[in-house]
């Protein structure tokens, strides 16, 4: 006869279980319960208390401005002191976060999507630390993080948290986030895009201790300094956030002294209970449906792949989801994978910044927004994959994002900001290592990644290299400065490349041009980190045209400086002219992709890249001449583009246009189309095929079936088919073991051994080629065999 | 009433229908995809974005057109180009817009008609982009 348990015995084991467990936690990773939560926390007890006091609402937005002013402060401190080139140009955030760990005001300069993702490290602190008799949460303590598995994008950022006490009471929190760069990783400047594991990332900081009665812990600070390659920077700036954290604590705690701790409670928390009210009332106004969007990244950043970004965006009511089901496997040896948490936080600040700017900049603009992934995807990454890069998954995310926000405004009588076309979203910039011309060494990158060109608005052109994405108000930096610290220049920068735009009724803004060559270092490298080489990462709007794509450009094996000294004529200021007019004999002039590892620049070599552009709107026939003219004499676009894509015609001696003659040239192209088009159905039977076609490495769903994965093939791997909801991560071979395999193949092809197996070999590398080496003869005759003759005179 | 839901495409509610919002044409049902009424072309996508390098250069600021093609809708009566997609070669086209029609009835019911003035969106606060124009296209 089976045994009956009571119930009382069962549950004193299973507390007993409970017990043991909880006194037994081996390590405490990141917490599902906070890294999955990005709602607004539940009101405290001390929130509900002070709620019942009736503070007048016009204090409380006199308390949350006071409080902003103090934000604004302390990133102006922040910016001016701070050590990191991050800092210099506004690559930082400060805020005021509630006790429970909720943003509730954050400075109006800097990166949004730091802020608004704090408070997952703010959350671990209060849940494991406050009660830890080895940790605990006193007056005066100071933490410090960077593992973006608990908080935040990638482990560059360096976030110190101070809990601010009143009565003996935590009531706040302050905390400051800068993108620092170097972090000890195995490439110099804190974004590995060679790290094959999170070991390989560098420093890797959940939320601890750094600061004792508001003092730097030495022995903590020492260590810290060892693990990075600047340990000058490392200690600067933890002092600098620190102060700038305490200058928060000073302006929160003289407003409570002013009106009271329950007003400040009150303001804090109305603020983000009202900001999601008024969230929800606008997302009523949008019309009810699916947008569908997808966006493509072109690369690991290794080598070349095809990783698709699929979103469903289903709004009903005053519910809004974002669904990124079907999107790309992750990678368990790229460093390109983007945490549920981090995606949430890019989210986040597109509507923070371009759709709802007039909201206050807090957490709860998108706490009532769901988003859906697949867990294990490129999009939903897990604990052991490495996500230094994870930018280059979640800003093709953001882009999808963005395109369907704009699909769904377009409709809406009311709207808070321009309707805009996909930004540009590419970090096109070096980053840089090595020696200095003072013998320290370094590790960080330039400015120039906040020079992206802006979307084109539904009724003007976007801006020329106005801001990156993640940060509304970021600077440039000033060349000249860098120069005084490091050891390389740019020999040409902030210069328009002609048709580097995406067209359109009004066209995306541009980017410029970077040359830059190292000078006066014994050991110094470069290292680049976009997508976008082999197809554009940025579409248009409503029939605009997408922005074009980007490679690197080096000239090796020459001293510019020394061909400036001897024959200076020969150094041409641009990009093209340099490539094109090969002017340097013995030099070697090849273009990548834009995913270049660390690598050693001799002085006066070239490395060459340009911003990227933002996305075009509309159609381009309906561009007005006048701009066409006016892009013609700005020289932004050429004489072919004038006249073949948006089809205007003038004197070209002197621009002047000829209203009639273009009219009648726009309509012979309209007429063209009408030619040339075929119906839809007739088209999608001839055109769409069942799975991805056979040469490309293609990561994730392919058409509307969600719940099917493709991954590969890539470099003698074979395609994978895989369900959605068991996802397997994806393993890429060395590019370099790619690459000797196909040399291997055709050195065998050569010598006449063709053995089947060689030539299986080189059938299994060549459409995964372009790992960023120079081109191979097999792949030129490829390239020339698949591009039409004279699309362009060289 | 018409509302417009994108550039180039209204929705008139009474009839439910796509319409074009340059020359009125109806493309089709708008409880269907509007793509299925529109004209469809494939472009290798270096017509648009030229190599600005020498081709015999491996990138050249042109995408590969073994990667990508454009793929560009015309309206059938005027041929303005109504929506531009970059897939892979022979992705589906998506069904990018799916509108809740009885919904949007509901919600235009209690609007007056959209005010086109405003449709792209307000001018940030501060900002007199008049001061911004060369002015030379505004002269020509």
């Amino acid at each position: 006869m089976g045994k009956v348990e009571k119930p009382a015995l069962v549950d004193r084991e299973q507390l007993l279980i409970d017990r043991f467990l909880a006194d037994n936690v081996l390590f405490l990773g990141p917490d599902p319960e906070i890294m999955e939560e990005h709602d607004i926390s539940p009101r405290s007890a001390m929130e509900e208390a002070a709620l019942k006091k009736n503070i007048d609402p016009a204090v409380q937005a006199l308390i949350r401005d006071r409080l902003q002013a103090g934000a604004n402060e302390s990133f102006e401190m922040l910016e001016q002191m701070g050590a990191a080139p991050g800092a210099k140009w506004g690559d930082l955030i400060t805020g005021v976060f509630t006790a429970s760990g909720d943003l509730g005001v954050c400075s109006a300069g800097g990166v949004l999507i730091f802020a608004s993702l704090v408070h997952h490290p703010v959350r671990f602190i209060n849940k494991y630390w406050a009660t830890d008799p080895t940790v605990g949460i006193r007056k005066g303590d100071g933490f410090i993080h960077n593992d973006a598995r608990y908080g935040n994008i990638h482990n560059t950022d360096q976030s110190l948290m101070v809990p601010i006490f009143y009565d003996g009471k935590l009531v706040a929190w302050a905390g400051a986030t800068v993108h620092e760069g170097e972090n000890g990783a195995i490439e110099p400047g804190g974004m590995p895009s060679a790290a094959e594991s999170v070991y390989e990332e560098g420093l890797k900081m959940s939320p601890f201790k750094v600061v004792e009665n508001y003092e730097l812990k030495k022995d903590l600070v020492t260590f810290l300094q060892n693990s990075t390659r600047e340990p000058k920077l490392q200690f600067e700036d933890m002092k600098t956030k620190l102060y700038a954290c305490r200058r928060i604590e000073q302006r929160v705690l003289a407003t409570i002294e002013e009106f009271g701790l329950d007003a400040v409670i009150v303001a804090l928390r109305k603020g983000l209970e009202d900001c999601k009210e008024e969230v929800l009332r606008r997302l009523v106004e949008w019309p009810d449906g699916t947008v569908r969007t997808m966006c493509i990244a072109d690369s690991t950043l290794r080598e070349n792949a095809m990783i698709k970004i699929t979103l469903e965006v289903r709004k009903r009511g005053s519910e809004l989801i974002c669904d990124f089901r079907g999107s790309s496997p992750e990678f368990a040896n790229r460093c390109n994978n983007t945490l549920l948490s981090s995606l949430k936080g890019m989210l986040a600040q597109l509507f923070l910044v371009f759709v709802w700017p007039d909201l206050p900049r807090n957490q709860a603009v998108f706490a009532p927004i769901q988003v859906i992934t697949d867990p294990k995807s490129a999009l939903h990454s897990s604990y052991t994959t490495p996500n230094a890069q994870s930018m280059m998954t979640f800003f093709p995310a953001f882009t999808a994002m963005q395109l369907a926000v704009s699909k769904f405004m377009y409709g809406c009588p009311e709207k808070y900001s321009k309707l805009i076309a996909p930004w540009h979203n590419m970090i096109r910039t070096f980053i840089w290592g090595g020696i200095t011309q003072h013998n320290e060494m370094v590790g960080n990158l330039c400015a120039d990644l906040n020079g992206m060109g802006g979307g084109a608005r539904a009724d003007r052109d976007g801006e020329h290299a106005i801001a990156p994405i993640f940060a509304p108000m970021a600077d440039l930096g000033e060349q000249e400065l860098n120069e005084e610290e490091v050891p390389f220049i740019q020999i040409v920068s902030k210069k328009l490349m002609r048709d580097n735009q995406a067209f359109g009724k009004y066209r995306g803004g541009q980017g410029y041009e970077m040359i830059a060559s190292s000078l006066g270092s014994p050991l110094w490298g470069f290292m680049t980190c976009c997508i976008g080489s082999k197809m554009g990462s940025v579409p248009g709007l409503f029939g605009g045209y997408g922005a074009p794509t980007y490679p690197l450009c080096k000239v090796k094996n020459v001293d510019v400086f020394e061909v400036m000294k001897t024959t200076p004529k020969k150094f041409e200021f641009s990009i093209v002219d340099i490539m094109n007019k090969r002017p340097f004999a013995g030099a070697s002039y090849t273009t990548h992709h834009t995913g270049l590892q660390f690598e050693l620049a001799k002085r006066g070599e070239l490395y060459m890249i340009t911003q990227g552009a933002g996305g075009g709107y509309g159609d381009v026939l309906e561009r007005d001449p006048e701009l066409v003219i006016k892009d013609l004499e700005e020289n932004l676009i050429s004489h072919e583009t004038a006249r073949e894509i948006y089809r205007i015609v003038y004197n070209p001696e002197t621009l002047l246009l000829d209203r009639d003659a273009t009219d009648k040239a726009r309509a012979a192209e309209r007429k063209a189309r009408k030619k040339r088009g075929v119906p839809y159905k007739s088209f999608v039977k001839k055109w769409t095929t069942k799975e991805p076609p056979a040469h490309l490495p293609f990561y994730g769903s392919w058409g509307s079936d969600r719940s099917t994965i493709f991954a590969g093939p890539y470099g003698g791997m074979p395609r994978q088919k895989m369900n959605a909801g068991a996802i397997e991560p994806v393993y890429m071979p060395n590019p370099r073991d790619v690459k000797i395999a196909e040399l291997e193949a055709r050195l065998a092809q050569y010598e006449g051994v063709g053995t089947a197996k060689a030539a299986m070999s080189a059938k299994a590398t060549a459409p995964a080629k372009a790992s960023g080496a120079s081109k191979s003869s097999s792949a030129k005759s490829a390239t020339a065999k698949a591009r039409k003759p004279g699309t362009r005179k060289a | 009433m018409k509302v417009p839901m994108t550039e180039y495409l209204a929705i008139d509610l009474d009839r439910e229908l796509w319409e074009c919002r340059v020359c009125n044409h109806v493309v089709g049902s708008a409880r269907a995809p509007y793509k299925e009424g529109l004209l469809v072309h494939a472009r290798d996508p270096r017509e648009i974005h030229k190599p600005i390098l020498d081709p015999s250069y491996e990138f050249t600021f042109a995408p590969d057109p073994n990667w990508v093609q454009i793929i560009e809708y015309y309206c059938p009566e005027c041929g303005t180009m109504m929506e531009v997609e970059y897939l892979p070669p022979g992705h589906p086209p998506l069904n990018d817009l799916e509108f809740d029609l009885d919904a949007l009835k509901a919600q235009w019911a209690k609007r007056a008609p959209m005010d086109l003035s405003t449709i792209a969106g307000p001018a940030p606060a501060g900002v007199d982009y008049r001061s911004h124009m060369h002015s030379r296209a505004g002269a020509r």
